[in-house]
């Protein structure tokens, strides 16, 4: 009895074992794996939850339409859950175990730095969806990054302070990677643009309460604007809280909150707020001229008509990255990961959702500042500030 | 000092939510010698469930009493079918159990809610009161208005009904309240119910200024415990006491100090008291059981 029940269950396991086998034996010869870390659940979750589901739409579409010179993508997603220690342990086992070409993924500058060595390490092209500068500066040969950096976001909301002759800014920023690197950046950059920060605040992940720091804010000398380095429900709370409190000055968020969901956490404290972001957000308002009009409608289109909820910017870092590894490997004829990474430096002229793309050697992103528009919230939705 | 008035303002209203949740931690401390970590949770579960059910087309109201039930069943279920079960075992394995019992609903509200952040409108608007040169939500007076009506209730239902007294009763001796005829097993359920209704009407009060997502829970029960530690752990009084000062020290520490420190301050504040005064301000000396 107990040996039948044995043997059956070894058989069980070997005919299981043989399957598997036999899949990856038969599929392996025409796929490529490409692998992708992202934060699809946790704090950084709306960013990685539209980043996972792009990813997932468009492989699908592409092996749909034949694949990438006539190969199958074959992409495995896994889960950081935003934890730094997690998104390495799975970089390391989309290297070791899934033997992965390239990568797609990282949707936080920190778990995205924390993954750069193990890709710097294995020499595989690592494509990161994150928006810290510290990603591609000082350039790593092995990785790239598809969002604009928050140097830009400050240099774009600076550009927008000079045109309305403002120049002494509050600055509160989150603790967390983004909106520590965006503090940094922005501070470093004040002093090109003429401005002086005369507060500067900060918050944890998690609070709740953002009064305190506003006040403090709200009480330096000659305020003129307010700017808001952070992401997820914190600028929410810090636009209700800056509401409350009645501070009369301009508010200025980061990209980092351009999406629908801000809209609709803060109410109607977000009316009048400013932030740059991509043109993907306001792709319906673009003039027909714009060259980003097509792609950004495109993208918009079958996202939202595949997951029926609104496109944020997030998904659209997703697309370009793929779009840019798709089009390396097909420009490289074969998926080696180092003619991969060279084809990806390459990238030029590419039209994605977050402006237009020229890599080089020193530059590992290709994006300038006209990728960005600045972006009002009026009626609960954005309008292009020209 | 209108500064000083905006700080005590803010603090005030994350006070009386950690008040909210020290009170849940008191509760069933005292029926049960169990501290329940899956308190913030009952937060948690409050607001979500709020939110949804009114996404699923209950008008508010009747939403948030559906949410209050909803979470009042999950305290029971919680007793019924994870700590009752374990009845016998010591008190940290029944810790450890309410800690497991935690991160099982977090992934439950992922599962069945989502991973998204939500909002609730505000009660009675956004438009800000004028204090003295601070200004005040609406809702931080619900929530702050909340509380007060929690104590209150509490105070009658525990010094003023059989019931009440009964729980009280099983809380300083449960052999002599069964020998006295008290059924303890019902005592049990109950304040677990309870302690879960106070936890989502806490968590209904406060999602219009502080958003919920199914991890809200976390912070506020380490709060809620530090405030409970504070003022000493099974005292209601002490629960209410510690749960203002916690939130007004971090606050007045955000504002006067640095922002960087707000987080530590709570935690600063179980450190200490652990160390100079291990009962808390109000709590019972010479806690060692024979």
């Amino acid at each position: 009895m107990r040996l039948s029940r044995f043997l059956k269950g070894a058989t069980a396991a070997a005919a299981v074992v043989a399957l598997s086998a036999g899949f990856a034996a038969g599929e392996a010869a025409a796929q490529i794996k490409i692998g992708s870390v992202l934060s699809i659940t946790g704090p950084a979750s709306f960013l990685g939850d539209p980043e996972d589901k792009t990813l997932r739409m468009y492989v699908d579409k592409i092996n749909a339409a034949g694949g990438v010179n006539g190969e199958q993508l074959e992409l495995v997603v896994y889960d950081s859950e935003g934890d730094a220690n997690k998104a390495r342990t799975l970089a390391t086992r989309l290297i070791e175990d899934d033997g992965i070409v390239a990568m797609v993924g990282g949707s936080t500058t920190g778990t995205t730095m924390a993954m750069v060595p193990l890709f710097e390490e294995a020499e595989i092209p690592f494509i990161s969806l994150a928006g810290g500068i510290v990603i591609v500066e000082p350039v790593k040969p092995f990785v790239f990054k598809t969002p604009h950096t928050d140097r830009m976001a400050c240099e774009k909301i600076f550009e927008d302070l000079q045109a309305r002759g403002l120049s002494k800014v509050g600055l509160i920023s989150g603790t967390g990677g983004f909106g520590k690197s965006m503090r940094g950046q922005c501070i470093d950059v004040a002093d090109d643009y003429g401005i002086e920060i005369v507060a500067d605040e900060t918050y944890g992940p998690r609070d709740t309460d953002m009064t305190p720091q506003l006040t403090n804010i709200r009480n330096a000398e000659g305020l003129q604007a307010v700017l808001n380095a952070g992401f997820g429900q914190g600028p929410a709370i810090v636009t209700k809280n800056f509401a409350q409190l009645g501070i009369e000055v301009p508010l200025y968020q980061s990209h980092g909150v351009a999406s629908k969901s801000f809209i609709e956490l803060a109410g109607a404290a977000a009316e009048g707020v400013r932030l740059p972001a991509a043109a993907l957000l306001v792709a319906d308002q673009l003039a027909d001229d714009d060259p980003q009009k097509q792609v950004v409608v495109d993208y918009k289109t079958a996202f939202e008509a595949e997951w029926n909820q609104p496109v944020s910017t997030f998904g659209g870092h997703a697309y370009d990255g793929l779009m840019i590894l798709v089009e390396a490997i097909e420009r490289a004829g074969n998926a080696d990961p180092v003619a991969i990474r060279d084809a990806i430096e390459q990238t030029s002229g590419f039209m994605g959702t977050a402006g237009e793309v020229n890599m080089s050697a020193e530059d590992h992103m290709g994006l300038d500042l006209t990728a960005f528009r600045m972006l009002e919230i009026q009626n609960g939705d954005w309008t292009i500030v020209e | 000092m209108e500064t000083f008035l905006q700080f005590l303002f803010g603090g005030l209203t994350v006070g009386a939510v950690y008040a909210m949740v020290a009170l849940g931690f008191t509760i069933i401390y005292n029926a049960s010698d169990v501290i329940n970590f899956a308190q913030g949770e009952f937060v948690m579960l409050g607001g979500m469930c709020t939110v949804f059910f009114s996404l699923w087309g209950l008008p508010l109201p009747l939403a948030a009493v559906a949410a209050v039930i909803a979470a009042s069943l999950v305290g029971v279920a919680l007793n019924k079918l994870a700590i009752e079960p374990a009845r016998g075992a010591n008190v940290v394995t029944l810790i450890i159990i309410t800690i497991g019992a935690s991160i099982f609903l977090r992934g439950l509200a992922q599962v069945v809610f989502d991973k998204q952040f939500h909002r609730l409108p505000s009660f009675s608007g956004d438009q800000p009161i004028d204090v003295l040169g601070a200004t005040l939500t609406p809702q931080s007076l619900w929530v702050m208005g909340g509380a007060a009506v929690i104590v209150v209730v509490l105070w009658y239902f525990f010094t003023r009904t059989t019931f009440g007294k009964s729980i009280l009763a099983t809380s300083h001796n449960r052999l002599a309240a069964r020998l006295v005829g008290i059924n303890v097993e019902v005592v049990l359920l109950a304040s677990f119910a309870l302690s879960a209704a106070i936890g989502a009407l806490a968590g209904i009060l406060v999602t219009p200024i502080t958003l919920t997502s199914f991890d809200a829970g976390t912070m506020l029960a380490l709060k809620g415990f530090a405030a409970a530690i504070l003022g000493g752990m099974g005292n209601p009084l002490g629960a209410v006491v510690g749960g203002l000062l916690v939130g007004i020290a971090e606050a007045m520490g955000a504002g006067y100090l640095s922002s960087e420190y707000k987080d530590a301050v709570a935690f600063l504040i179980i450190l200490c008291v652990l160390f100079v005064m291990p009962s808390g301000l109000f709590g019972r000396r010479g806690t060692e059981r024979v």
